[in-house]
């Protein structure tokens, strides 16, 4: 696979990224531009044999300002995996919809909407609620948006749970003398 | 969306843009919503169908009545403190997520694990695909009016829980595979006690037979209901038993083998008929399969060892930056866990696929057409959807 | 009826769920009730023992599995723990059920259920909060999508700890719950009316998308 890809790699502007994967044959990172990453999906799934949609998803960097866009998708006569990672822009999320290629996508692009705030045009019902419903905050899988905050704001919490530094808490309490020869 | 093969055409509205063009004043169409509180529905989801008569002729699922957010939450606890959040995912089989977040931390952090843990593992994870699949039959069975085996089956399912609560203190989510190994030896005994259970539900699964797959209504009603195209299972991305009643033999247990199932001795059941007796039949082999599988490893299990690795201070514990992606054959389907690390004590990402998120969505929207209001029930559990893992 | 007179009428209608009954016609107004929950007084003496007797011996309880606490309704309702013999059972709709168990974490979609749920059962009602979820968020206390305390939104009369509670708690919960009762201590549909703008407020504080009449029965 991996000369197969080299191949292509001018082709769809692909680069393999060989320092994030783990020291496994069956897993391959590759990254791909933005325009081209509809081609080179297409290209995965009608040439390749790459036929298995596995998942789709998002991961916000947010010190670095990007989403990285992970396609996995699979071969099932050679049980390989390929992700298929796309760095996108925080401040203009918009990308190319993959309904037309895998139906079911459009579930995952209907989740990263809400989760993330990220666009797909074309892809349907992509502004209709998912999971939550009327949410007026922002994207709560977004990294600065803090969970814990807004669930103290809104939910009256209970008095009296306490939650501390489970490290410190250790090192303190439990293990005072040892906690240098850790 | 309509599908294709669809019987009375003419009943069905007009389709453009991909979209049913129907008009619920002209008193032909009737909108009902099935669920969230209902109790045809498998777990707690709702669907929106339009009839016309008693024929459904659009769905749509409504999910997110269970989202909790773990995704989230996981990104703000360090990975131990990951480990007892992660098996509420999925309540009726939580090892797989257990495990699966278990390996993919090992693979970053670069850990083996002992032998005898890795078989424990199997074995648990084995036992909980026989008791899901327990759960499930009662349903399958009381979708289409028999009651009476959920109460064997979901009795039987109990006697396999008290042989977890055994072995690791819980009845339901029994946080047993631990980052490193698992968490305790197995109970002296403990297999003669697991023999005699499994006998139990061998005798209970040949009556299951006779009075489900022998029975006149569940004939007529399952078979033709549903039917999956081998063709639909690549597109909508099927996994598990629902792929292998259409025909196409997959399972992960045996195509990217993890654990130590690739030695041991068993075949990936299939069946040709893509329905909902199908699939039922394909399952209800498959517990037999588990079982089997169940005895092979209490034969084959390394006598003793270490059960557990010793890791780094797990309060201090710095996953190496990395991706990682790992799969696991749930009763359902293909179960995976991708994560993300950046190098720091918590994971940057942790995101669950479940099986369920094709099936209970896409899947279930195209196949409910044509289907009547009374069948959509048994439909949406041959598919063996649970709404949890869909929305997290 | 032509379309756009119905269009017309369902617009009302719309309007109507969203201000109570205001601008609908006398005969419409019964459809959409905008009357408060009132206070009702027990019986005396004997009546009202005999009543809550009654009351405690046939628990009907919705089957509305809001969380994964509903995972253990499943073997309480079969042969091994076997609940109908405590006069327990589970009922399809609000109208039949007396009792509610919220089966652990309730997110804010579902939140949004129960309410309507538990406003369309008919008194007296009792609610039964299960799992640590219930009491202060439990596992999910910091997640965006789920409520820390039940009892901020419906009244709650005992509550079962536990991740996931066993079906010997819950049983021990009904029982508990059966002598509260025969005692004539549940009281938490008259603590719904009489604090109905307290829970109204707390309910719409999470429910934002709220097209629904404040009290449907």
């Amino acid at each position: 696979m991996r000369t197969q890809l080299q191949q292509v790699s001018t082709r769809f502007s692909i680069t393999l990224i060989d320092e994030l994967a783990p020291e496994r044959d069956d897993l391959l990172f590759v990254q791909v531009e933005k325009d081209q990453a509809v081609p080179f999906l297409t290209w995965l799934q009608e040439l390749a044999g790459y036929t298995h949609l596995v998942f789709f998803t998002a991961v916000d960097f947010i010190e670095e300002g990007y989403f990285q866009l992970t396609y996995m998708v699979h071969d099932y006569s050679t049980h390989q995996d390929l992700a298929v990672l796309l760095k996108l822009d925080r401040e203009d999320p918009v990308v190319e919809s993959i309904h037309h290629l895998w139906p079911h996508a459009a579930t995952y692009q209907q989740e990263m909407y809400e989760m993330y705030g990220i666009e797909f045009p074309g892809s349907p019902r992509l502004h209709d609620d998912f999971v939550l419903e009327g949410w007026d905050d922002l994207p709560p899988m977004r990294r600065d948006f803090d969970t814990r905050q807004y669930s103290e704001d809104t939910y009256f919490p209970r008095g009296g749970r306490k939650s501390r530094d489970t490290a410190e808490y250790m090192k303190e309490q439990l293990y005072p003398g040892e906690a240098e020869t850790w | 969306m309509v599908g294709d093969k669809v019987k009375n055409r003419d009943k069905f509205p007009p389709v453009s843009d991909g979209k049913s063009q129907y008009d619920l004043y002209s008193g032909k169409y009737l909108k009902v919503w099935q669920g969230p509180q209902h109790p045809g529905i498998t777990g707690n989801m709702s669907l929106e169908l339009v009839t016309s008569g008693d024929q459904v002729v659009e769905a749509r699922t409504h999910v997110g009545y269970l989202h909790r957010g773990f995704e989230k939450l996981m990104e703000r606890r360090k990975y131990i403190q990951c480990f007892p959040l992660v098996c509420r995912i999925c309540v009726p089989e939580p090892d797989f997520n257990e495990h699966l977040f278990a390996e993919c931390t090992e693979e970053l952090a670069g850990i083996t694990v002992p032998e005898r843990a890795q078989w424990l593992r199997a074995l648990t994870l084995e036992m909980a695909r026989l008791t899901s699949f327990l759960m499930w039959i009662g349903g399958q069975a009381g979708s289409f009016g028999m009651g009476t085996l959920g109460q064997w089956t979901v009795t039987m399912r109990d006697y396999m829980l008290d042989l977890f609560e055994e072995l690791s203190g819980g009845r339901i989510y029994h946080m047993y595979i631990i980052p490193g190994g698992v968490r305790s030896d197995i109970p002296e005994g403990y297999f003669s006690r697991v023999e005699e259970t499994l006998q139990k539900v061998e005798h209970v699964l040949d009556d299951i037979e006779l009075a489900l797959f022998h029975n006149a209504v569940f004939k007529k009603r399952a078979k033709g209901l549903g039917i999956i195209d081998p063709s639909l299972v690549d597109l909508y991305g099927i996994t598990g038993p629902n792929a292998r009643a259409s025909g196409i033999s997959r399972d992960v247990r045996k195509d990217s083998s993890y654990l130590i199932y690739d030695q041991l001795d068993f075949q990936p059941v299939t069946d040709v008929g893509g329905d909902a007796y199908a699939r039922t039949w394909v399952r209800f082999q498959e517990m037999y399969q588990s079982i089997d599988l169940i005895r092979q490893m209490m034969h084959r299990m390394p006598e003793s060892g270490p059960f557990f690795t010793k890791l780094p201070n797990v309060l201090h514990w710095k996953i190496p930056a990395g991706q990682t992606y790992k799969r696991a054959e749930c009763t359902r389907g293909e179960y995976g866990f991708f994560m993300v690390s950046d190098g720091s004590e918590y994971p940057r990402r942790v995101a669950v696929r479940g099986p369920s998120y094709t099936h209970a969505v896409t899947l279930m929207e195209r196949l409910a057409v044509g289907a009547n209001i009374a069948d959509v029930a048994g439909l949406m559990v041959s598919l063996h959807t649970y709404p949890p893992e869909i929305e997290r | 009826m032509k379309k756009d007179e119905m269009n017309e009428q369902i617009a009302q209608i719309d309007k109507a769920m969203r201000l109570g009954n205001e601008g609908l016609s006398d005969d419409q107004k019964a459809y959409f009730c905008d009357q408060r929950p009132e206070r009702i007084d027990p019986y005396h003496g004997i009546l009202e023992r005999f009543a809550n007797w009654a009351r405690a011996e046939s628990l009907w309880i919705l089957g509305f599995g809001t969380g994964c606490g509903a995972i253990e309704l499943r073997p309480l309702m079969t042969s091994r723990y076997d609940m109908y013999r405590y006069g327990i059972q589970p009922r399809p709709t609000p109208r039949q059920a007396g009792v509610f168990v919220i089966g652990g974490y309730a997110s804010v979609k579902t939140m949004k259920r129960i309410v309507r749920s538990y406003e369309q059962m008919q008194g007296p009602k009792f609610v039964l909060g299960l799992g640590s979820c219930t009491i202060n968020g439990g596992m999910y206390w910091d997640s965006y999508n789920t409520i820390n305390r039940l009892d901020h939104y419906i009244p709650v009369d005992i509550y079962i700890a536990g991740c996931m509670p066993r079906p010997e708690a819950l049983l021990a919960g009904f029982n508990r719950l059966k002598e509260m009762i025969k005692a004539g201590q549940c009281d938490g549909m008259n603590s719904y009316a009489e604090n109905f703008d307290w829970y109204k407020k707390n309910q719409k504080q999470i429910i934002k998308h709220w097209n629904m009449p404040d009290y449907n029965w």
